[in-house]
Order: C-alpha cells, then structure tokens, then sequence
C-alpha cells in the first residue's frame, strides 16, 4: 500500500472541512442580514444564551476573581507590592479571565446543546422537513443563534466582569483585610475604557465561535445517537480550542493599537 | 395530452463508488397515486430525496409540473415546495413546537398566514386525521407512533399541496394502525385531488393506496403497471418481493459469520 495515501487522504479531508466551515459560515452570516427574521426566534435565542447562562457565568467569574485575588496576594506580598491586587484583578478579569473563561463556559453550556439539538433534528429528518416546507434551515435554525451569540456574550461578559472584579473585592476586604474605598478607587483608578471593550470584542468573537461551532458540528452531524454524540463533542473541543487561538491573536491586535 | 406532474428522466447518483440510482425513468400524471416499491438499499428514499431537492443528481432531469427542478435556485426551489406536503417516516415532527403549531408551520412560514388562521386551520386538518382539539397542545414527544404518523400527514396536506410525498408510512407502526393511515392517505388525496408518490416495502400499503406501483431494483426501474397488474407480473424479482419470499433471483448481502 502506498504510505503517502493516508497522509494525502487526511490532508484533503481537512481541505474539505475548512471549506465546508467557510461556505456553512458565509451562508450564515448572509442570512444573519438578510430578511425575513424570525423575531420570536431570535428573542428566545438570546433568553437562552443570555439570560440562563447568567448563573454559570456568574459563579465562573466570581470565583475566579477571589482564586485571583488571593494568588495576586501571594505572589506579590513576596516583594511587598500587595496594593497592586485590585489593579490586577480588574485588568485581569477585565481583559483575559472574563471573556476566556465566561466562553468557555457557554462552550459547555451552549455550544453542546446546539450541536445536540440540530444533530438531532438533522437524523430525525427535521431539518429536512424544514426544506420541504419552504423554510430555510439556515435562516430558521443558524442566524437566529449566531445573532444571539454575538450579542449575548459581550452582555455576559460585563456583568461577569462586575462580579468577578467582586469577588476580588472580597476577599481582598474581608479576608485580606484591605480599606474598602481604597481597594475600589484603586480599581477605578486603573481601568480604561480599552481594557473593558477588548474584553468585550473578545466576548463578541467568542460568542461567535461558540455558535458556528455549534451550528456547524450539529447540522453537519450524521449517523444516528453516536453521530450527534460526535458532533457534541467536536462542538465543545473545537470552540475551546478556537477561543484560545483567537483570545491571543486579539490580545496582539489590542496591543498593537 | 397533458404533462407528467412528476417527471424523472435517466436520473442516477452515486455516494463515491457505490451507484445508487441508475438512469431511472418514470413519470406520475396528475392525481395519480404511484408507489415505488424495492427492498432496503433499493434507492426508493434517494429517489425521493433527489425529486424534493433534498440531494443533487449527479446526471438526469426531474420534472415538476413540466419545470425542470435541478439547480433551481433556492427562492425558486422554495416556491415549487409550497406546492409539495411530505409525510416522513419518523413523522419528522418539529419537537421545539406544540402539535398544532407542527400542521400549522407551513402555513405561517410558508404562505404567511397569521397565528389565529393558521391554528383555526391546523385544528380541522387533525380533525381530518382523526385527532381531537386535546392534542392540539401536547409536545410531538407526548404522542404515540401512530398518532405522530397521523400529525405529519396533517402537517403534509395542511397547506392543500398538488403533489404529496409519502416516505414508508407505516412502517413501525401495528397492521391496525397501519391501515388506519393506508385508509387517510386515500381519504386525504382524493379530497384533495392530489397527485401522490410514496415509497414502501409494506405490499398491504402499497396495494391501497396506489393507482400504480413501480418496482425499484438496484437503482433501475425493474416494472411499473396498474396495481391490479402486480399479480399478474412475469417478473421473478416482482414476483419474490410481493410473496415475500427469501429464495428468488433478490439475494440479501448476508455476511456468513
């Protein structure tokens, strides 16, 4: 047997599939703009991302400002500089942990469950009866959740950002015991307006990804239980791994504005 | 003389080396009812698929009400499928919506009737297939098999299409329930006055509800005739499949252990 036909057979199947991602996306963001819109499904899009991921990004975010404050404590006490805990905590929340960790979340959360439904509507045949109804799946099924994605997570994002910046003050307050005014106009003090909204570019993309992700693996998904159970999973690994490709390659641009 | 509301000439597809459809020929004239019979892996379903746009041909053309289908573009697709109702083999039923908004779906998607209407019209249609108000609504999951079945052809003829498609419609189903959806095809295309094509391997079914039955056989129409005809048929593939016989020129690819 030839030995290079494996890795020529692998190399046209990754071909294949970023080109199926580009045409699925293309199609999709067409029909993110293009009438009709289907409010009602938007409406209970964005209930469903924005609103019932609320809890989840809410403790994610806050304890990962109190794990962040107490590490800051730790490390900087070393040289003495334990007053730069609420400049770290904002900035870090703010700009990394907020939109990195709020994605993932929703990744998990909602990024899995896309994938599940529309796997399961494709090998029940519900997508199809879609197309014989005269309805297109991607404007009735894509757009609807990609919009929602795209605007629900910046939202996310800055309420998980407020509690996570929170939970810093926290511990920082009630454990560490620092001046509650000081540690909150330390915090105000530091943050700039960049630093908010690159976190909620961030989010934006991030919630983007976590909805093609899922959209993608979830109509493309064939093969019955174990099809959709693939898709699920391809759904949740490749949003996760993009989001971290895509957090450092807009912590780059930001840094270069 | 008039044309063929269906028309399919030398059409055939293939999945990689495997030919599925091979150069098949066939045409339903208006309110006709056609069955195409053939065992699993015949090619009845990508017949089917390939008239309702749901797969390409890779050669032929596919004729409705004399407008070839083939590389219509998506609106124009859509305006042909607003004449088309479609009964799937799992009902297909949309499991995100009550049962009266499953019938009614074509209607408010695809002729822009309003809520009020659509339900009032939804509502007779189960009538008509036997359902009362009460499940009107229930979730697609609350239902049975056979009430299900009979959900998906209310869907099917809801929006008063000229041609129906009927994909295995009693299979699964109990030899009493089954008839009693043989007995609502025929009810529901003749007031209808519709043309129907539906693929089975259930004889029972296929001798109700067709005028005129096909017989499909690795990819090629094997016979076609009046039903009256298929006992009379000097065709030994024919002859094995209504008998149901297991020894005949039909071998089932059985791998010896």
């Amino acid at each position: 047997m030839n030995p290079f036909r494996p890795i020529g057979k692998a190399i046209l199947g990754f071909f294949e599939s970023t080109g199926r991602l580009i045409v699925f996306t293309l199609t999709a963001l067409s029909h993110c703009v293009r009438p009709p819109f289907y409010l009602r499904l938007h409406g209970q899009q964005m209930i469903d991302i924005g609103y019932y991921s609320l809890p989840v990004v809410g403790m994610t975010t806050l304890f990962a400002g109190m794990a962040l404050g107490l590490q800051t404590y730790a490390g900087f006490s070393r040289f003495s500089a334990e007053d730069a805990i609420a400049k770290v905590v904002a900035l870090g929340i703010t700009r990394e942990l907020g939109p990195v960790l709020s994605g993932l979340m929703v990744a998990g959360r909602i990024g899995a469950a896309m994938a599940a439904e529309l796997g399961t509507m494709r090998v029940t045949e519900q997508i199809d009866a879609l197309d014989t109804l005269s309805t297109n799946p991607h404007k009735y099924l894509i757009a609807p959740r990609i919009i929602a994605g795209l605007t629900m997570l910046p939202l996310l994002v800055f309420v998980g950002d407020i509690i996570g910046i929170f939970g810093g003050y926290v511990v920082s307050v009630y454990k560490l015991g620092f001046n509650p005014g000081i540690y909150l106009s330390e915090t105000w003090k530091v943050l700039e307006f960049k630093d908010v909204f690159s976190g909620l570019v961030k989010a934006a993309a991030f919630g983007f990804i976590v909805t093609l992700m899922g959209c993608f693996h979830g109509y493309n998904s064939r093969g019955g239980a174990q099809g959709v159970g693939a898709a699920t999973t391809n759904a949740v690994v490749s949003a996760s791994i993009l989001i971290l490709v895509f957090n450092y390659v807009i912590t780059e641009l930001f840094l270069k504005i | 003389m008039t044309s063929p509301k269906i028309k399919l000439t030398n059409v055939c597809k293939r999945f990689g080396p495997k030919v599925v459809l091979d150069g098949i020929n066939l045409e339903v004239a208006a309110g006709e009812s056609l069955v195409i019979i053939g065992g699993s892996g015949s090619g009845k379903s990508v017949t089917l698929k390939c008239i309702l746009g749901l797969l390409t041909p890779d050669e032929g053309t596919i004729e409705i009400d004399g407008e070839p289908v083939i590389g219509m573009k998506r609106a124009e697709r859509e305006r042909v499928n607003r004449n088309i109702g479609m009964l799937f083999q799992g009902g297909a039923l949309f499991d995100s919506l009550k049962i009266w908004e499953n019938v009614a779906f074509g209607l408010i998607q695809g002729q822009g009737k309003n809520r009020v209407e659509a339900k009032a019209i939804a509502m007779e249609k189960l009538a008509a297939v036997g359902l009362g108000p009460e499940v009107a609504e229930l979730a697609p999951a609350e239902l049975s098999g056979g009430m299900q079945k009979r959900v998906g052809l209310a869907r099917a003829i809801a929006t008063e299409p000229e041609i129906i498609f009927f994909d295995e419609p009693t299979t699964g189903l109990d030899p009493i329930m089954g008839d009693v959806i043989n007995d609502l095809i025929v009810k529901c295309v003749r007031e209808l006055g519709a043309t129907a094509m539906s693929i089975t391997h259930d004889m029972a079914s296929a001798r109700k509800i067709s005028d005129r039955i096909a017989m499909l056989y690795k990819g090629k129409i094997i016979w076609e005739g009046q039903t009256a005809e298929i006992d009379n048929a000097d065709e030994a593939h024919v002859d094995q499949f209504i008998h149901g016989r297991a020894e005949g020129p039909i071998q089932m690819e059985l791998r010896r252990l």
